[in-house]
């Protein structure tokens, strides 16, 4: 009788384990999304291996304590580190929801840092000087901010639907465009000189806590939280069941195809690098809009702008995916909080945070390098993923 | 030693489908021989793991009686395997000679022996009968030269087992007949060939022996002299295949539509690929535009359909002026369009199928309200045309357009545009690359829609299709139009002369 996995006449390394790892291979290479969800796991374990070995060579002792820290640390203290790490997270969602839509049009909108900045200073400078508004003062500072950004996504979305300008190129331009302008502004028009930054916003401007100040006692979190939700789910809802999303979407798998079809490529990459924009203001009005954290006249790009790179690949460029790798961010920069609990240097928090993202970032070219290795082992061709070209 | 190579039982399975079941292969020395099968069929996968590009699951191979194991490409080489690639790998900015060397030049210190190449490479060509100037830059040969050049490639590198992958693709008529008496010469020297293909007449013309794949499984290997083309084909498919496209006489009514000395620059380039194009397409005919590849066909439908905008001229559809209309707008107004690069314009790969067959209609009332699709309507829509164009997939309307075959993403692109209901199809290569079942399903489905009343505008490279579909053929040459002709009364040969430009007339 032959059994099922042993083969008369194969090959010697066909045997039964080998069948099996066969198989499991074969349900990854099935689809491209479970082979860049598989990326992003090997990214995400082997950032924090890389991470793990950084601390081993920096202090052996508390190596393993503190590195538990970082994963785990947003749990130490209840409602107060989880309300903390929600806060964290909230802008680096929305840098990353900013840049992931862009992606899903075909895009790479390096730019969020710019139009994160733009919108910060429009948000700041509302709650500064629009006292009048009242209860809707933080409302109208945040959608000031969204709108700022809107326009600065938006310049690189016209630039390359009609003059045919590298959106890359444009948007890391723009960048530094904001981030002078933004000094210059915040020089002339809302200068705190005692403490040489921005005037704090009038509390009415601030982004309220609501019912969270009770149920996360003690931690920053704001309804910033319920902003990123929502937003998440309408980006979900926009690109999975409109005509619209389907539209973009043609138009980021396929711009020739979307040609063929009819549809006004020019108009999609204006528009989605308009909301693109848009959701980076947001950040930058939700960040800044804060007690105790103020807009600096300091010529230095917004890292969080850049953060939101990462946090797109990480999350596979869906919303909901890209919501979950947000929160993780905030837990790890939560985690490294706790971590000056020991014997560390606090820059190495940094360090630490820096490579599991850059380790995220790779995780386009792990995609790539998976499906070759399951192309070699299975010798089939593998799908890569959509964006999935680096070689 | 009779057979120079031998493969065994080869089985190379991959994610869901056996590619290569159990097939034997065995070559004779100084033998051509065919490998038949449709799309699919496991052919390519076959030559990949005789040139080492897989590893198959199970299975032997022996060259020259030896049981050899070949992991890359250049273990073939050093067996004597060489390659013809369907499409070439050629350096198009080098010289013959310089390509023929590359990757396997002869140096002294580092430093080029570029005479003994080329002299090697005259010997060669003297020896074969492959006619071809070392120093000509490759982009200024025609495609028949740089087939050669291929050839010679491979013989320069001591191959004596030739595998020509679809080798008359791309050729004129002309350029056919004269590859295969290369083809023959070459067997009578001494080199053994592997011709892959699935035009039956090329086999009955060199081929002593053929084997056909069907379905990833060994079918037969017979002897090409004593089995006929009907054999052939039922052995390939598996079941009896029609070869003559039955059509009844075309019956044409009002022009649909009109175009007027069209000129379409090049997107490349500053110079224009039509130049001055007239013509008409009224309903129940089918035009056909016969060409070889690249002389300005493409740029002429996409000028027509609007993806490409025109230098000058005029479009008219029912007469009413499409010019300056969107590709949006052409469409409404009445044009369907199968396009030529199917996975480059005609589909959205990583979509599924039910998208993709509401591709330019999405914004229609029946696919959304307002402003949201609406999921039901676009399943039904999708399991109608499944129906009714036969088109399988693993998934049904939910399978990703990237995992069909060619032969079913062409039927779901060309259900789309019937489905449409326009009054002028237009179809550029519908047939390219597809099997025999499908390219006789895609051909009666167009005659049906001539026979609706509709006007349909083919453009295509293969001489049987033109023949066999058309009602008028225009051939276009260097971006103009050098003849027009009725299929009842010209020869294919005479076309092909218009089609490589050694002839032209005026076009009425």
């Amino acid at each position: 009788m032959k059994l099922p996995w042993k083969r008369s006449g194969a090959p010697s390394n066909s045997d039964g384990d080998d069948r099996l790892a066969r198989n499991v291979l074969w349900k990854i290479a099935d689809s491209p999304a479970s082979i860049s969800a598989f990326s992003s796991i090997i990214a995400i374990v082997s950032g924090l291996i890389v991470g793990f070995v950084i601390m081993l060579i920096v202090n052996p002792g508390d190596a393993v304590p503190g590195f538990l820290t970082i994963l785990f640390g947003w749990l130490s203290e209840g409602s107060r580190s989880v309300g903390d790490m929600l806060y964290y997270g909230v802008p680096i969602v929305l840098t990353g929801l900013s840049v992931a839509f862009a992606f899903r049009t075909g895009l790479f909108n390096i730019g969020a840092t710019g139009q994160l900045t733009m919108g910060a200073f429009t948000a700041v400078y509302i709650g500064v000087n629009w006292g009048f508004l009242g209860a809707a003062h933080w409302i109208v500072a945040v959608l000031g901010g969204m709108v700022a950004g809107a326009i600065w996504g938006g310049i690189a979305g016209l630039l390359k639907a009609f003059r045919n300008v590298h959106e890359v190129v444009s948007s890391i331009m723009l960048n530094y465009i904001a981030m002078y302008l933004n000094t210059m502004l915040i020089m002339q028009l809302i200068y705190n000189r005692q403490y040489a930054r921005a005037v704090s916003p009038l509390p009415s401007a601030l982004i309220p806590t609501w019912f969270l100040r009770d149920v996360f006692p003690g931690s920053s979190v704001n309804v910033g939280i319920f902003i990123a939700i929502g937003l998440t789910v309408l980006l979900h809802i926009i690109l999975n069941r409109t005509v619209f999303g389907y539209e973009l979407k043609s138009v980021g798998f396929n711009r020739e195809a979307a040609k063929y079809a009819g549809m006004n490529a020019k108009r999609n990459i204006v528009l989605s690098m308009t909301i693109s924009g848009a959701l980076a203001g947001i950040a930058g009005a939700i960040m800044f809009l804060v007690a105790g954290r103020h807009l600096e006249p300091v010529n230095q790009l917004m890292q969080e702008g850049f953060t939101g790179i990462a946090i797109a690949l990480l999350g596979l460029s869906a919303p909901v995916g890209v919501f979950l790798a947000g929160l993780f961010y905030g837990a790890l920069e939560q985690g490294g909080y706790y971590l000056q609990l020991f014997d560390f240097m606090p820059e190495i928090i940094d360090i630490i945070i820096a490579v599991i993202i850059y380790f995220s970032a790779f995780s386009l070219f792990i995609q790539a390098y998976v499906a070759e290795y399951l192309r070699r082992r299975l010798g089939a061709e593998v799908e890569l993923p959509q964006g999935a070209t680096i070689k | 030693m009779e057979y120079i190579i031998e493969m065994d039982k080869i089985t190379k399975e991959f994610p869901g489908i056996k590619a290569n079941d159990q097939v034997d292969l065995k070559l004779k020395k100084g033998e051509i021989h065919a490998l038949l099968g449709e799309n699919g069929a496991g052919k390519s996968t076959l030559m990949s793991v005789l040139f080492g590009l897989y590893k198959p699951d199970e299975g032997t191979i022996k060259v020259r009686g030896k049981l050899v194991s070949i992991s890359n490409p250049n273990d073939a080489n050093k067996l004597g395997i060489g390659m013809v690639h369907q499409h070439f790998k050629l350096v198009h900015n080098f010289t013959v000679a310089e390509n023929i060397i590359l990757g396997h030049e002869d140096t002294t210190k580092g430093f080029l022996r570029y005479e003994n190449a080329v002299s090697k490479i005259q010997n060669l060509s003297k020896q074969y009968k492959l006619k071809v100037d070392p120093s000509a830059i490759i982009e200024n040969i025609s495609v028949g030269q740089q087939q050669r050049v291929e050839i010679l490639k491979m013989l320069y590198r001591d191959a004596e087992i030739l595998i020509f992958d679809e080798p008359t693709a791309s050729l004129t008529p002309q350029e056919i007949e004269e590859l295969m008496k290369i083809l023959r010469s070459l067997a009578e020297e001494g080199k053994s060939i592997i011709l892959i293909t699935h035009k039956l007449t090329e086999i009955q013309q060199v081929a002593d022996r053929c084997t056909i794949l069907r379905k990833g499984k060994y079918i037969d290997t017979v002897d090409v002299a004593q089995t006929s083309n009907e054999e052939l084909a039922e052995k390939m498919v598996g079941r009896k295949v029609v070869f003559d496209i039955e059509k009844a006489p075309a019956q044409p009514g009002e022009t649909i539509l009109k175009v007027e000395n069209l000129w379409v620059r090049s997107i490349h380039s500053n110079t224009d690929r039509v130049q001055g194009v007239s013509l008409d397409v009224k309903r129940g005919e089918i035009l056909c535009v016969a060409g070889i590849e690249g002389n300005g066909q493409s740029e002429l439908i996409h000028g027509l359909v609007g993806l490409t905008p025109l230098s000058k001229g005029k479009i008219l559809i029912h007469g009413e002026d499409i010019t300056h209309a969107t590709t949006r707008e052409r469409n409404l107004s009445g044009i369907s369009h199968i396009p030529e690069d199917r996975q480059r314009h005609g589909l959205v790969l990583d979509f599924s199928l039910e998208y993709n067959l509401i591709l330019n209609s999405y914004f229609e009332k029946a696919y959304q309200r307002r402003g949201f699709l609406a999921f039901n309507s676009i399943r039904e829509h999708a399991q109608d045309l499944i129906q009714q164009y036969d088109i399988r997939s693993s998934h049904g309307p939910l399978s990703l357009a990237r995992s069909m075959s060619g032969g079913n993403q062409q039927k779901a692109i060309l259900g789309r545009e019937i489905d449409h209901g326009s009054d002028l199809l237009i179809a550029v290569q519908p047939t390219r690359g597809l099997d025999v079942g499908a390219i006789e399903f895609i051909h009666k489905q167009i005659i049906a829609e001539r026979d609706r009343g509709k006007a349909v505008l083919l453009v295509s490279l293969e001489l049987d299709e033109v023949m066999g579909l058309s009602d008028r053929i225009i051939v276009m040459y260097g971006g103009e139009l050098v003849g027009e002709f009725d299929p009842q009364t010209v020869s294919e040969n005479e076309l092909g002369l218009y089609m490589s430009g050694a002839r032209r007339r005026g076009v009425a």
